[in-house]
């Protein structure tokens, strides 16, 4: 390509990548605004914010409960995730297509709809709402991550391996253990991150599927709403960006994948 | 690996056995490894879908406020013959569209410049800048543009210090179309630029020998193959808009209400769930249509 092209070409990707980082970077200084108004640019800086938060009992709770919630989920999507992709991976059956394109719904659909089929299904079906509503809500776009990091795990691992270790007298625990843990661990693990990173800020899914509990970004959502203790929010926020991040570069680290959507 | 030399035990026999049996009967494997998540997903999630499909069909009583179980058409019916709804639907999709169309514009460059252009270790730079928003808390990014699209907020400040009267963008449907295309833009970069990636050279140097100058190699080369992935990452941007509520209520105005909005309120403070389930098959139906013609478009295998 000409010099020109190039340079245009340049200049316009660092123009989105300001307009996808100027926004966060924006809103992760508010958590250090020293008045209580919002306004721009900051005049007073303080850590006082943190403070309060961390003194904050609904804020507390709400962060306490959030973190159950993606745990629980992340332990059911890691199991139904990896079962997924093993059968997926390893057999033909019937049924095969169309089970890897129901399992991808949840996150190709809109919130709403896997938000508001759940609670149809609950009301309908009697189940009050509680934690688990949230989990199982969760939980149904959480596997797909897993499932999709394992699957692409096990595509890049030679089957003979397997082969190999049962000619050589293994049983299938044996064989697990020995070899394909080895090789699917990091997966799992990175799955989990995301699973956990995806379950931590999930609003949507959450307001259909929860009663009176409030998740860390429905706590954060209604008092954005109501104008409510702003400055506590902005230093919640800081945390939540904190705590996302962080299991996403160590995920990414651990796979050099993208996770959601993969290099092939 | 000692433990392979030891044979005799007989936990380790009944293993080999169990291991044997299994080996014979894939079957047997399979079924034990799709029963919880088959059980699972076709239980709650298809069972699911289907309990909207069929409570839509469902009424509330309107003295009791408990619902009916007899089958009408009612809901549909107020649906599509109500102004205020029909003009929600169409506002709804109409900015799905918008949104989808700007993000590939905003994305295409910048994914190509990424694949095509950029020295590996810049390329992963940029990807790890790209994929970091992704994962950044949605609901933290759209709070953010509320502060920064408000009368006092970081816009306006710079407008006004390079002299120029305030934007007033704050609370309009102009202001959900700018926030809705920051939030869902990585989804559409990563499909695009994984598609571009896979573009082997030897093609363009092929376009090249051809004739094939520039925009021409462009046209009919590069732009039929990131097809797939431009279409991979309207599905997320079409979609996620679809089934959002959370950016109407909190950037949006008075005139700004999606479906989302009203599903939400007639399951929390008008408790008529049949109704919300009627409008929420309207996204439903929309992502079915949209997803088949994807698929057509070979946007599965990008995805």
């Amino acid at each position: 390509m000409r010099g020109g092209g190039r340079i245009a070409l340049g200049v316009w990707t660092v123009g989105v990548i300001a307009f996808l980082w100027l926004p966060i970077l924006i809103i992760l200084t508010y958590a250090f605004n020293g008045s209580v108004l919002q306004t721009w640019p900051i005049e007073s800086w303080t850590l006082h914010w943190f403070h309060a938060a961390w003194n904050d009992r609904e804020a507390r709770s709400s962060l306490w409960l959030s973190v159950k919630v993606a745990l629980l989920a992340t332990a059911v999507a890691l199991v139904l995730g990896t079962a997924a992709s093993f059968a997926i991976h390893r057999f033909r059956f019937f049924g095969r297509e169309s089970f890897s394109f129901v399992l991808l719904l949840p996150l190709a659909l809109p919130g709403i709809i896997t938000g508001m089929a759940l609670n149809s299904f609950f009301y309908f079906g009697g189940l009050g709402f509680s934690i688990w509503t949230i989990v199982i809500g969760h939980a149904t776009f959480c596997v797909v991550v897993v499932y999709n990091n394992v699957l692409a795990r096990l595509r890049r691992t030679s089957p003979s391996l397997v082969e190999a270790s049962m000619d050589l007298g293994a049983d299938g625990w044996q064989t697990f253990r020995l070899v394909i843990w080895p090789v699917l661990s990091t997966a799992l693990v990175a799955g989990g991150l995301l699973a956990f990173a995806l379950s931590f800020d999930e609003v949507i899914v959450t307001t259909f599927t929860a009663g009176a509990q409030q998740t860390l970004p429905i706590y954060i959502l209604s008092n954005i709403q109501r104008g409510q203790q702003l400055p506590i929010v902005n230093a919640v926020v800081f945390v939540v960006v904190a705590l996302t991040v962080i299991p996403v570069i160590v995920s990414q680290r651990l796979t050099q994948d993208s996770g959601l959507l993969r290099r092939r | 690996m000692s433990e392979l030399a030891q044979p005799g035990a007989p936990l380790r026999s009944a293993r080999l056995r169990l291991s044997a049996a299994l080996w014979r009967r894939p079957w047997l494997k399979v079924t034990l490894l799709l029963a919880l998540p088959a059980i699972a997903f076709l239980l709650v999630y298809l069972g699911a879908l289907v309990a909207l499909f069929i409570s839509a069909f469902w009424q509330v009583d309107a003295f009791t406020g408990k619902v009916v179980h007899v089958w009408t058409t009612e809901n549909f019916h107020s649906l599509i013959h109500d102004q205020v709804y029909r003009r929600i639907a169409l506002r709804t999709i109409g900015m799905a569209a918008a949104v989808t169309v700007t993000d590939a514009v905003l994305a295409f460059p910048l994914a190509f410049f990424m694949a095509r252009v950029a020295p590996p270790r810049m390329r992963t730079l940029l990807f790890v800048l790209v994929l970091l928003p992704l994962w950044t808390s949605y609901l933290v990014r759209i709070y953010s543009w509320r502060l920064i699209l408000a009368k006092n907020g970081a816009l306006n400040w710079l407008l006004n210090g390079i002299g120029l009267p305030d934007a007033g963008l704050a609370y309009t449907n102009k202001a959900m179309w700018i926030v809705f295309s920051y939030v869902w833009l990585p989804f559409m970069i990563l499909p695009i630029y994984a598609s571009l990636e896979r573009i082997p050279d030897s093609y363009l140097e092929a376009s090249a020998d051809l004739g094939g100058r520039g925009w021409r190699t462009f046209r009919s080369v590069i732009l039929p193959l990131a097809l797939p992935g431009i279409v991979a990452g309207s599905i997320f941007t079409f979609s996620l808009t679809l089934g959002d509520f959370i950016t109407p209520l909190l950037v949006g105005g008075a005139g700004s209400s999606f479906i989302g909005n009203v599903v939400e309120n007639f399951i929390g403070v008008n408790g008529n769930i049949p109704f919300a389930a009627a409008f929420a098959t309207v996204p439903l139906i929309v992502m079915a249509v949209y997803l088949v013609i994807a698929k057509r478009l070979g946007a599965f295998e990008a995805l």
